[in-house]
């Protein structure tokens, strides 16, 4: 299994590195990077590394050992997961992705190996968005490649952007598409698939927030499958009880990764192991909050991405949180405690605010790709916990003139990437924390979508809230329990934003 | 808790007296139902301790457990409760209309119409309280699987005849109870907090008697009092006045009332059983049995003391339920309780083995996807019968209403150029509307009719009309709205769709482990499979763990 690649296979030669499957993850594992631990790795710093930020500031992070090369390490995975998937023995393949790991270039990448070595491929996702945005991606990467694209036959189907690719076939009958070497389409679709011979291929894209049931509903289309995934991000839920089925293997309400391990657990298990996307202020607190037995490290380095403001600070408490988070790619804004409405407005008014600075002021990034771009409105999200509060951010903006910027609750900016959030805690102002609210993948999404800094909004008084609510939520015989809870993950990430911590002054 | 949820319990706190909750029943209550008030024992779930059963208000039947701890009784007990219930669930199984049925045919795989039958009405079991639910589907796990000396001869100890048989019917209607509207089996405190709101909290209004007593409490008492008074009134012995709905018993009247009770019953069994063995007859013998059966009958009048009262209370909650007129929907949705009863007769008569112990991979996935369109469907439905719930929905941005005060004219694009107006709506309502949300109205025949928000401004909310006007090049009549109309439009669709048809379970994919393999040693089932794994069973005590000396 860990043999090297096949000759038909483009893949370069890599040394027989044994798959991240081999290795399980050490429990109680510091994450490398993580402020403990400096020397989690072995290995020199590479040289020409960025040092870390001027030694006074005691909100610097401290400098990651760059014992590794990204590129490389990731490569190797890459390398890894495509033999397993292309050459090894299991059926199934599950990789587990951090946020912003690469995860839609490796479908894309194992799509077109899949697709070059003859095997005819099917491809699921969850949202026609998604669906969407991989025939893009995979359209432009090789436009030679005949792809098919099953739709539904509600108006508007699909993005118009495929109308753009003239390699990829539209239809809403699996029929049509039969010359396609990969037909893609969202799970939903693909579960009215009927009488068709079963593709030899097929992945699973977002399979952690894929549920059980609707992997049951498409399995029979496929022989093997490579399942790719976070599995940090929000569950998949069922708007009515599935207690009664919790611990069963199959568990309808579970996702679809853990129903395929509980009935497969020898299948091979890889991790893509460095975050494109996070910065390296950030990707530290994420990998040892959200993932703590699986770390990843940020592909850039201290220093490589930098939000600088062409306008200065007036004083306020909003610019004050705008330049700590541009120097340290965390800002806690932290408002007076108080138990509010869940729209409450001086958090919104709050919110809207720093959106509205953050334009004014002329953000500039630069970052391994680009030197000096301007912080566009398109460029910065706000997220939310629930849909009202987003729509009264939404009216905030629109009185203060912002247009333009994405305005989503987590679940909807799952797998979305901005250059800038702002983030209202889901526990801010709140009397109680329920189980939704401390969800770790609510938390997890709305803390891993920046590329160079995030924002979060909140009242005072969120540790002691926590404190007084330990998590309640029955333990079930044979469910695996998650870790970190969403309890101790909220509290790791409290205390690494009040170190960047500015009061709102009334 | 939706905000006007919570604004109903400050108001019924403030005044004291519970809120409405729903203008109209959303639930069907049967003209003849079966009110069943279970008791169990403190400390043992599964053994029963009584029960007051019956469809006539004045008369139910009591069914005591003198010694719940001696099997023979429990199993007595089992075999009464079938006597009473099973009548009155076979009772609505030969009334039947028929029905046209799309169904899959077998043989082409094609969808085809056939006559079905359907019973006219079914039975409908209430019982006070969620723990009565729970305890309707403990019954009914623990009786399916017995065999009588009918179905299995050797049975060293067979169940009494009809015990199996209530148990599949008590398991069917405990399952139907996970799904969101139905009404086969419901518990009273469900049915009054649906339709009405108190000033305490929800785990407070699981107390029947305190529920009440928000709702219509007695001359001279506020809600509130009449709560506090259920909760905590003792009479000078210590007993509650009002009992606790069941299945659990107050600890003070096991103590002080049962137990001696039960005591005395226990001897009383013994000497008799002396008696015997010490070869005595005829009046001496005559006299200890007499002793027994007086002890019985203080026990079953203790028992039905604490089962009255509730039985009392379950009928005042059905008197308060029928007052209210019935929703639109109710209707639809109780046929397709009538259709469960329906299937589950079919499946009794066509001899099928029992419900499985657990579910396999494609049952438990069909029936999650069952209650969540289920779910979907009442609450659109909920909210299309009761404008209080409706009011829920608009507050939170799911629905909006307001006057029509602009229709203008438009086609649709493309060869055929159908009838595509735009309609604009004044409204006070804060919908989260975007541009390109599709929102749902109801047409003044019933239908539902689609729409697209193209547009959001002071002057109001502009939706254009995509479907509902048939087929020609003008709109139906009534199928466009005019100026000056009242409407209301939803974010939700009305009718939701069920999800996809799953495989069937011998065709349950590799990734769910496969075909089931085995049906829980009932015998029948599952198709031709490898043979299950041969369970070890360990009876040795549990191994020591370091967590034994923590």
């Amino acid at each position: 299994m860990t043999g090297a690649p096949s000759s038909t296979s483009p893949i370069p030669p890599v040394p027989p590195v044994p798959p991240a499957s081999a290795v399980p993850p050490a429990p109680h594992t510091a994450a490398p990077g993580a402020a403990t631990s400096g020397t989690a790795t072995s290995g020199t710093a590479a040289p020409g590394a960025p040092g870390p930020r001027g030694p006074g500031d005691p909100a610097a992070p401290p400098p990651p050992p760059r014992a590794f090369d990204p590129g490389a390490e990731a490569a190797r995975a890459t390398a890894a997961i495509l033999h397993d998937t292309l050459h090894g023995p299991h059926r199934g393949v599950v990789v587990d992705s951090p946020p912003g790991a690469g995860k839609s270039t490796l479908v894309v990448r194992a799509a077109r190996e899949l697709a070059a070595a003859g095997h005819r491929l099917m491809v699921v996702a969850q949202t026609n968005a998604q669906v969407d945005d991989l025939v893009d991606r995979l359209a432009t990467a090789d436009p030679e490649l005949p792809v098919g694209r099953l739709h539904s036959s509600d108006p508007s189907p699909y993005d118009p952007v495929l109308d753009g690719h003239p390699s990829v076939r539209k239809s809403a009958k699996i029929a049509e598409l039969a010359e396609s070497a990969v037909v893609l389409s969202t799970a939903a679709k693909w579960a009215h698939v009927r009488n068709t011979e079963p593709w030899p291929h097929a992945i699973v894209d977002e399979a952690y927030q894929m549920r059980s049931d609707a992997l049951l509903a498409v399995a029979g289309l496929f022989e093997r499958a490579l399942f790719v995934g976070d599995p940090g991000q929000l569950d998949p839920f069922a708007v009515v009880g599935a207690e009664q089925w919790a611990g069963l293997s199959y568990d309808p309400s579970a996702s679809a990764v853990s129903t395929l391990l509980a009935h497969h657990p020898d299948l091979p298990q890889h991790r893509l192991p460095v975050s494109w996307r996070l910065p390296a202020s950030a990707a530290p607190l994420v990998s040892e909050a959200f993932y703590p037995y699986t770390p990843f490290r940020s592909g850039t380095g201290p220093g490589d991405r930098r939000l600088s403001f062409t306008a200065p600070a007036d004083g306020s408490p909003v610019d004050r949180v705008l330049d700590e988070a541009a120097a340290a790619g965390w800002g806690l804004l932290e408002l007076p405690a108080r138990h509010t409405p869940r729209t409450d407005p001086e958090a919104v008014a709050a919110l809207a605010l720093v959106v509205r600075r953050l334009l004014d002021r002329g953000g500039v990034t630069a970052d391994e790709r680009q030197e000096g771009a301007p912080l566009t409105a398109r460029r910065i999200a706000v997220g939310t916990a629930h849909r009202d509060q987003a729509a009264a951010v939404r009216e905030a903006l629109a009185a203060l003139g912002v247009e333009g910027v994405a305005v989503d609750t987590a679940n909807r900016l799952q797998g979305r990437e901005f250059d800038v959030t702002v983030v209202l805690h889901p526990l801010s102002g709140r009397p109680d924390a329920t189980a939704f609210h401390l969800e770790t993948g609510r938390l997890c999404v709305l803390a891993s979508r920046h590329r160079h800094a995030c924002v979060v909004v909140c009242r005072a008084g969120v540790t002691e809230l926590l404190d007084g609510h330990p998590s309640t939520e029955p333990v079930q015989l044979g469910v695996t329990v998650k870790f970190p809870d969403g309890w101790e993950a909220n509290h790791a990430v409290l205390t690494h934003l009040g170190r960047h911590r500015v009061t709102w002054e009334v | 808790m939706s905000l006007i949820t919570t604004l109903a319990r400050l108001e019924a706190a403030d005044s004291g007296h519970a809120r409405p909750g729903a203008t109209v029943l959303h639930r069907h209550l049967s003209g003849r139902p079966l009110v069943f008030v279970p008791l169990t024992t403190a400390g043992e779930a599964g053994a029963p301790l009584g029960a007051l059963a019956g469809t006539d208000r004045a008369a139910p039947r009591l069914l005591v457990v003198p010694q719940p701890r001696d099997r023979e009784l429990r199993s007595a007990f089992l075999a009464e409760l079938a006597e009473v219930l099973l009548p009155y669930l076979d009772g609505y199984a030969d009334a039947v209309e028929t029905e046209e049925r799309r169904e899959t045919d077998p043989e082409s795989g094609r969808k085809v119409t056939v006559q079905a039958e359907l019973c006219a009405d079914a039975p409908q079991l209430l019982v006070p309280s969620g723990a009565g639910v729970a305890f309707v589907q403990l019954l009914g796990r623990s009786m399916r699987f017995r065999r009588t000396a009918e179905q299995d001869p050797e049975a060293p100890r067979p169940a009494p005849p009809g015990v199996p048989l209530l148990g599949r019917w008590l398991t069917h209607y405990g399952e139907r109870a996970r799904v969101p509207g139905s009404s086969l089996l419901l518990p009273m405190t469900g049915l009054l907090t649906r339709h009405w709101t108190t000033g305490q909290s929800g785990a407070e209004d699981q107390h029947l008697g305190a529920l009440l007593g928000w709702i219509d409490p007695p001359a001279g008492l506020t809600g509130a009092e009449a709560a506090l008074r259920a909760e905590l009134e003792r009479d000078e012995d210590g007993l509650l006045v009002c009992p606790p709905a069941g299945p659990a018993t107050d600890p003070a009247f096991d103590n002080r009332r049962l137990a001696p009770a039960m005591a005395r019953y226990d001897r009383a069994r013994a000497a008799a059983a002396h008696a015997e063995e010490a070869g005595h007859t005829g009046r001496r013998l005559d006299a200890a049995w007499q002793d027994v059966t007086a002890a019985g009958e203080e026990v079953r009048a203790l028992v039905e003391s604490q089962l009255r009262p509730v039985w009392d209370a379950v009928w005042r909650g059905v008197d308060l339920l029928r007052a209210l007129p019935p929703g639109a929907h109710v209707a639809e949705r109780w046929k397709r309780d009538r259709w469960s009863y329906t299937s589950h007769r079919d499946r009794v008569r066509a001899g099928e083995p029992p419900q499985p112990k657990r579910d396999d991979a494609v049952t438990a996935a069909q029936k999650l996807a069952t209650r969540e369109t289920a779910q979907a469907r009442l609450d659109a439905q909920e909210a299309l019968d009761d404008p209080l719930v409706m009011a829920e929905r608009r507050l939170a941005g799911e629905a909006f209403a307001g006057e029509v005060t602009a229709v203008e004219p438009a086609v649709s694009d493309g060869p055929r150029p159908m009838p595509r107006p735009l309609v604009t709506v004044v409204t006070d309502d804060l919908p989260h509307l975007a541009e390109g949300t599709v929102v749902h109205r109801v047409l003044p025949d019933g239908r539902s009719q689609p729409g697209q928000c193209v547009a959001r401004g002071p002057e109001g909310v502009t939706v254009r009309l995509t479907g509902g006007m048939g087929r020609g090049k003008v709109p139906a009549e009534g199928s466009v709205p005019e100026p000056g109309d009242h409407i209301c439009w939803t974010l939700f669709e009305h009718a939701p769709r069920g999800g996809p048809e799953l495989p069937d379970p011998e065709r349950t994919p590799w990734t769910h482990g496969g075909p089931p393999v085995l049906d829980d040693g009932t015998g029948s089932a599952a198709p031709p499979a490898p043979a299950p794994r041969p369970v070890v069973l360990d009876t040795g005590p549990d191994p020591t763990t370091p967590e034994d000396f923590l």
